[in-house]
């Protein structure tokens, strides 16, 4: 079974060379952590930056310099700064090829609740909703069951929605699942986990391949 | 060259009015119009219906406006780490629209560019979408979002100058230049305020046709709301 940084680093598998790539806050900002050797990308804050770095040193914070989770960022050299209609056209315009998001639940069919729970404090969906309804390559990071150790992999999402049919990949702690076809389809195990495992652990539509092999990692 | 220089907060924000529909730049606290606010705050102005990415937190950014109750409806994307907000949010004082961010910024570059409506995926499908004109483009369905209307804007810049020139610093810029273009009034304040001619016209961010008041701000907090470091290596 992964841990939060081993979904992180499995995810960090699926970025190519040259590829801008925006990571949402919680899970997804650890995959900067693990960026494949030999291979190029740039970090996209909407917010307005591209080509973010790592936290400042302490002593170097610099109020003018935050990511979407406002918290103090550098720059790498080629970064750029730009405003917030900008930043949304890069999105929408689908000039960022991969976008990492958290969620509460995924339905079988790539619908993505994430944003609002109905009788809670609501805090707003930031960037997530032009996120998942333009980008064509969405990967999904989150723990396979809730806390209450329900199923966040469902026929149907019950939560109020972020955006309809858009989840392509999703990595849990479980398993790697590509969403297509109305269906959640297995490609890989995490370490350790039993495919059995995975089919209990889902409750919507799951197919299983005759042969699910073990992650690398 | 017109002048557009006025003498401090106080005037410039004079003209607001009860009930305005006003927008604040800002993400969060980085690239607020910290002057602006405390003199919308000492103003008096109440039932203002703002239009800012965020709400700022409980004591300082556009939670000074909420703390006085001066604020009856926010327009945002997003408002966490404001407890009195909240709690003016779940008792009804205080009326909450959220929208997708990039709808947000959009909606404001239309109001400047003079495009009464446009079309957006972000939201189809959802609670967002509700009740919104929906139409098909190679398939795919977008709801009808429309401009926003603002009396005033006020908006925060690193440098200006006397035409109204703005330059902005780092991921300070955000919203303010889309809201410099939507507003009737765009009231910009400026750490920096330079005579005209000093700043280079290829690198101004946002010409001076789009602000009405300009001024030099003081007392400058610039607050960070996360301060995340990485230790140096030894």
């Amino acid at each position: 079974m992964l841990d939060k940084n081993g979904i992180a680093q499995r995810i960090a598998q699926e970025m190519q060379d040259g590829w801008y790539v925006n990571l949402g806050i919680g899970i997804p900002t650890l995959v900067a952590n693990y960026i494949p050797q030999g291979i190029s990308v740039e970090f996209q804050s909407e917010n307005g930056v591209l080509g973010m770095g790592p936290f400042p040193f302490e002593g170097e914070e610099d109020p003018d310099l935050i990511n979407a989770g406002k918290q103090t960022i550098t720059t790498m050299p080629g970064a750029s700064f730009f405003d917030s209609a900008m930043s949304f056209a890069m999105i929408r315009g689908q000039h960022v090829q991969m976008t990492v998001l958290g969620a509460m639940e995924v339905s079988e069919n790539g619908d993505i609740a994430n944003w609002k729970i109905p009788g809670r404090m609501v805090k707003g969906m930031g960037g997530a909703m032009d996120l998942v309804a333009s980008a064509e390559n969405i990967i999904v990071a989150m723990m396979h069951t809730n806390k209450k150790g329900e199923s966040k992999l469902l026929p149907n999402c019950s939560l109020p929605l972020t955006g309809v049919g858009c989840v392509r990949k999703i990595v849990t702690n479980l398993a790697v699942m590509d969403v297509r076809e109305g269906s959640f389809h297995l490609v890989e195990r995490a370490p350790g986990v039993t495919v059995q495992e995975i089919v209990e652990a889902t409750a919507g539509a799951l197919v299983v391949p005759e042969d699910v092999p073990e992650m690398r990692l | 060259m017109i002048n557009k220089v006025v003498a401090d907060a106080r005037e410039a924000v004079s003209g607001i009015k009860d009930d305005m529909t006003v927008m604040f730049g800002g993400f969060g606290l980085c690239g607020i119009a910290e002057n602006c606010i405390l003199a919308v705050r000492d103003s008096g102005v109440t039932g203002l219906t703002c239009i800012s990415n965020n709400a700022g937190v409980d004591d300082f950014g556009l939670g000074f406006l909420l703390a006085t109750r001066q604020v009856k409806k926010m327009i945002s994307s997003y408002v966490g780490e404001n407890d009195e907000f909240e709690r003016q949010m779940l008792s009804g004082e205080l009326d909450v629209e959220l929208i997708p961010q990039g709808t947000l910024a959009e909606r404001c570059r239309a109001a400047g560019a003079g495009i009464p409506a446009f079309f957006t995926p972000a939201g189809y499908g959802t609670e967002v979408g509700e009740g919104k004109e929906v139409r098909s483009f190679d398939g795919k369905p977008h709801i009808l979002e429309h401009a926003f209307d603002a009396q005033f804007a006020f908006v925060k810049a690193w440098k200006g100058d006397e035409a109204g020139n703005l330059i902005f610093k780092g991921t300070a810029r955000n919203f303010n230049p889309m809201m410099a273009m939507a507003g009737k009034i765009t009231v910009a304040e400026v750490e920096e305020l330079v005579p005209a001619g000093e700043l280079d016209p290829a690198q101004i961010h946002t010409p001076g046709i789009f602000v009405q008041r300009i001024f030099q701000g003081k007392n400058y907090e610039k607050r960070i709301e996360q301060r995340t470091t990485r230790p140096r290596n030894p």
